[in-house]
Formats: C-alpha cells, sequence, structure tokens
C-alpha cells in the first residue's frame, strides 16, 4: 500500500544550491532509489542521480540519506518512521557536479598511485598456485564495490581537504592490504611506502569506514590495523628491525 | 573554508544532517571512562585497604606490589620501589599502574573510543570535527601509538601475575584450601584480562598476521582464526574486563574495610 513521504532533497552544484522539499508516494518494499526515480518521473525530471544496477553491487547510488553515507537502492523505506522527512543530499567529500552527482575521480587518482601486483619474474601465464587459505584474507577486500561511501565518511578527507594530497583513504588501504597479503607479490616496500606515501599513519581508527561498508568488509579490523602492525614491524619496532637484518628479510613467508 | 564546507562541495551549512542520537554513543563513553579514571585515581593514591589478609585477596591495582611499604604478605615479587620519595609516600599502584594503563591507552579499541568521545576527531560518523587542523598518529605525540605491542607483551605478565593472585585466593577461613566469593571475584577478573589480552589486534598480528603463508604455518593459522574469533569481540572484553578489574578492586576495598564480609563457601 502506498504511503506519502516527505523528501528533502539538495538540488543545486560547486556555485551553490538549497534543499527542496516534495511529496511523493512510497510503495511496500521500495527503496530511496525507487522513491528519487518516482520524484524524477513526476515532479523534478532535471533532477541528477547517478545509479545503475540497483541491487547494491554497482557503487553507483551513493549519497547521504538523513546524514549518513547510503546506498540509494540499499536503503529500505520501511526502516524511517511514519512522517519522517527524509533528507537526501550528494557525498559531502567530493566536489558536487549537479544535485545528487559528485565528481569522485579523486579516488581514481589514488587508484593509480598503487603500484599494482607484481608477480616472480619467472612466473608464466597460468603457472600460479596458491592455496585457499594463503588468498582468502585478501578475498574478502575483493568484495568491495567502490561505492566510495568509505571514502566519504573518513573524516581525514572529509574534514580537512588538505589532506587529499597526502591520504589514500580506507579504500586504498584494503588494496594495499591485499597486495601485501598476496602470497605471490614480490613488492617488498608496501609498508614503508603505506605508511609514508599513502598515509595510513593519518588513519585514527575511529571505524566510520567499517560502519558504512555495504559489503560489510571489516575494512579497519581486517586490513587498516593489520597493516598498521606491519608498519610497526618495519619502522617502529627494533627488535623486529634488527631480526629482519640478521636473517635478511622483511616478510615472514 | 575547509572541510565539508571546502570549495566545488556541496553547499550545506549543517554540521551533519544526521537525524539520529549519534551523540549518545560519545557522551556514554566519556562517563564511564571519567568514571574510571576518578575511582581509579583515587584507589592508586588511597594506598591501603587493598590486601585482605583472611582469604589472601589482593587488588588488581596493587599487583604486584613492589614498593618497601606494601602490607605484608603482599611482597611475593620482592621490593623494586621506595615507599617515598622526596619525603611524600609513593603508593605501591603508582609504581605498576603505567603498564595497564598504557596498554588500555594505546589499545586499538579505546584509541576509537576517546579519539571519538574526548578528542571528538570525529564524534561520529560523518558528524564534521571541530579542528581546523588533523596530522592523526603521524607525529608526536601520537606516533607513539605504535608502540602498543610493548605495552600488550607487558601486559600478559601482568596477566600472569593476576591468574596467580587469583589462585592463591583459593583459602578457606582457616588458611587451608578453601573458597570464597573473592575467590570467584579474582579469578573473573583474571579471566576477563586474559580474553582482552588474547583478543588484543596485536596478539592476533604476533601469532600470524604477518604470515603470507598459513599454508606453510599450519598450527600458527590455527592459532590465528582462533584469535580471529576473539578479536571480533575485542570492544566488548575492552569495556568488560575494565568493569571486572575495578568491581574486584572495589570488592577487596569494601571487605578490607569491614563494609561487607567476603562468603566462603568451604
Amino acid at each position: 500500500m502506498a504511503r506519502p513521504i516527505n523528501l528533502r532533497i539538495w538540488r543545486g552544484n560547486k556555485n551553490g544550491g538549497d534543499f527542496h522539499t516534495v511529496t511523493v508516494d512510497a510503495n511496500e518494499g521500495e527503496v530511496v532509489l525507487d522513491v528519487i526515480h518516482r520524484v524524477q518521473a513526476t515532479q523534478l525530471p532535471d533532477l541528477a542521480v547517478r545509479w545503475n544496477c540497483k541491487a547494491g553491487k554497482c557503487g553507483s547510488c551513493s549519497m547521504e540519506i538523513n546524514g549518513k553515507p547510503r546506498l540509494a537502492c540499499m536503503t529500505r523505506m520501511n526502516t524511517f518512521a511514519e512522517g519522517e522527512t527524509i533528507t537526501v543530499t550528494p557525498l559531502r567529500a567530493f566536489p558536487v557536479i549537479r544535485d545528487l552527482v559528485t565528481d569522485v575521480s579523486f579516488n581514481y587518482k589514488k587508484a593509480m598511485e598503487i603500484p599494482s601486483y607484481a608477480p616472480p619474474a619467472n612466473l608464466k601465464p597460468g603457472e600460479a598456485r596458491m592455496e585457499q587459505i594463503d588468498v582468502e584474507r585478501s578475498q574478502e577486500f575483493r568484495k568491495c564495490i567502490e561505492c566510495f561511501l568509505c571514502q566519504d565518511t573518513c573524516h581525514v578527507i572529509r574534514d580537512h581537504e588538505e589532506n587529499k594530497k597526502s591520504f589514500a583513504g580506507p579504500r586504498f588501504f584494503i588494496r594495499i592490504a591485499e597486495l601485501d597479503m598476496h602470497p605471490l607479490d614480490t613488492l617488498r616496500n608496501r609498508k614503508r611506502t603505506a605508511q609514508e606515501s599513502h598515509g595510513l599513519g593519518m588513519c585514527n581508527i575511529t571505524k566510520c569506514c567499517t560502519e558504512v561498508c555495504p559489503e560489510h568488509i571489516r575494512i579497519t579490523d581486517n586490513a587498516i590495523i593489520p597493516m598498521k602492525e606491519r608498519v610497526v614491524d618495519v619502522k617502529y619496532d627494533p627488535v623486529r628491525w634488527l631480526g629482519s637484518k640478521i636473517r635478511k628479510r622483511e616478510d615472514i613467508s | 573554508m575547509a572541510g565539508v564546507h571546502a570549495e566545488h562541495r556541496a553547499h550545506i551549512q549543517e554540521r551533519t544532517l544526521r537525524t539520529d542520537r549519534w551523540w549518545l554513543q560519545p557522551a556514554a563513553t566519556v562517563f564511564v571512562l571519567v568514571s574510571f579514571i576518578i575511582y581509579a585515581t583515587f584507589r592508586a593514591f588511597e594506598n591501603k585497604h587493598y590486601f585482605v589478609e583472611k582469604g589472601e585477596l589482593i587488588s588488581p591495582f596493587y599487583s604486584p606490589c613492589l614498593s618497601d611499604a606494601c602490607v605484608e604478605g603482599t611482597q611475593l615479587f620482592g621490593t623494586l620501589g621506595p615507599s617515598s620519595l622526596w619525603g611524600f609516600a609513593i603508593s605501591p599502584a603508582l609504581l605498576i599502574l603505567i603498564f595497564p594503563l598504557g596498554f588500555r591507552l594505546t589499545c586499538y579499541y579505546y584509541r576509537k573510543a576517546y579519539y571519538r568521545s574526548f578528542w571528538q576527531s570525529p564524534p561520529a560518523c560523518a558528524v564534521a570535527e571541530p579542528h581546523k587542523k588533523y596530522t592523526g598518529e603521524t607525529k608526536q605525540p601520537l606516533i607513539l601509538q605504535n608502540g602498543h605491542r610493548w605495552f600488550f607483551y607487558a601486559g600478559l605478565v601482568f596477566n600472569a601475575i593476576l591468574t596467580y593472585d587469583a589462585f592463591l585466593a583459593f583459602h578457606g577461613p582457616d588458611g587451608g584450601f578453601g573458597m570464597s566469593v573473592g575467590t570467584l571475584v579474582l579469578l573473573a577478573n583474571a579471566t576477563l584480562l586474559w580474553l582482552y589480552s588474547l583478543s588484543c589486534h596485536t596478539c592476533r598480528h604476533t601469532v600470524g598476521g604477518r604470515l603470507r603463508h598459513f599454508s606453510k604455518h599450519p598450527l600458527r593459522y590455527k592459532l590465528w582464526t582462533r584469535i580471529s574469533i576473539l578479536n571480533h569481540h575485542h570492544a566488548n572484553f575492552a569495556w568488560v574486563s575494565l568493569f571486572g578489574v575495578a568491581f574486584a578492586d572495589l570488592y577487596i576495598r569494601l571487605v578490607s574495610t569491614g563494609a561487607i564480609t567476603n562468603y566462603f563457601f568451604f
């Protein structure tokens, strides 16, 4: 059964904007994206919104719903109270293009700064062999759909624009962790560069990235903190440092 | 203007548009931690009522008791520190509390808790923080958080000592083998501290986190998976063990002052 709901949508561009409140019907089983599409179809035909799969797998419809970074296609309407006004805004950590669409190219630049997987030089295509238990830690990180909600909520860049040049953000810390834990990756300085170039030390592990991840990746516990501990191994632990000099290796196989 | 009001971002004046009670968790954290700090400071300086001879119960705040001034029966590991400095009496608790305090202060969970609640960096997710500048844990003094593992190792020694204290508390009213409520309190305290330490992220890393090939280290892998399960509940263990320590100390204080009687089962 349809019920009327009040939707407060931010509309504008980089030069300015404001909230527009509309009343629209929401049907049983619908999500916020459905309702936004109804607003687009019936009241605001020029409303800009980015979307694609409507199944929580493409990461396109990232926005902030009642101030929380969420996927619009995965936010059910029945989670809101009767008569509640739902506020919808674009992601507030990135430049706005128009209405609910933001420019997330910052993330693509950061992705390019991470050195890619480096297999052993003598490994020919099709020859890579790994045990399942050696790769399952990294597989959790492969669930990432690149919605960039973690990047949006991370206060290091959300609240400090100036940190964007020196901080890669949680999405890329899981990428670095994935590669550093990869059994066949040969690049040995990922820990140092994570700290010195990608700003791992800026993270104060307040876990907002984990809280907003729609794929429920335990970003902080399984990627960021393990990477911080690995950085301690190579940079801040004199005993480990001495051991690595004696045994002539940085990593434990 | 920095942060959510930076140039080219959506022009929204509000610091946050969250409609839930996001302030409740940081406020509760401040209340609990401040209450604990006040109580622990009072007890650390009180320098009495930390040992109950009948039943051999010693407060976790004062164990190991390493000062010359420790009451008889508590100096199980000899003495290291003086009982006074420049004429001022030093409580034995002050000689040791730096280790458990440092362990909790640098703990990854507590860092989240106090960065959010005390430093408001950020107070809650998607709520703008009040600070103009942010460098995280890259500079002094916060770079010292990287020393967490040293406090973890020290914490293990303390856990072993407090477990030993719990076994020493298996005494009856006549001094022979027995058990009292105090025994259970110390045993529960030691158990909770072990759970807190074993679920620690550093413990998880030490056991197997730095391995690249779990398949070559099956025993460490098995341990790592078990500790990972505990690690999932680290925040709960952090709180419960904090309450456990405070309760164990309070119980011993109340028995020592005569406010309550330590009931002996046998």
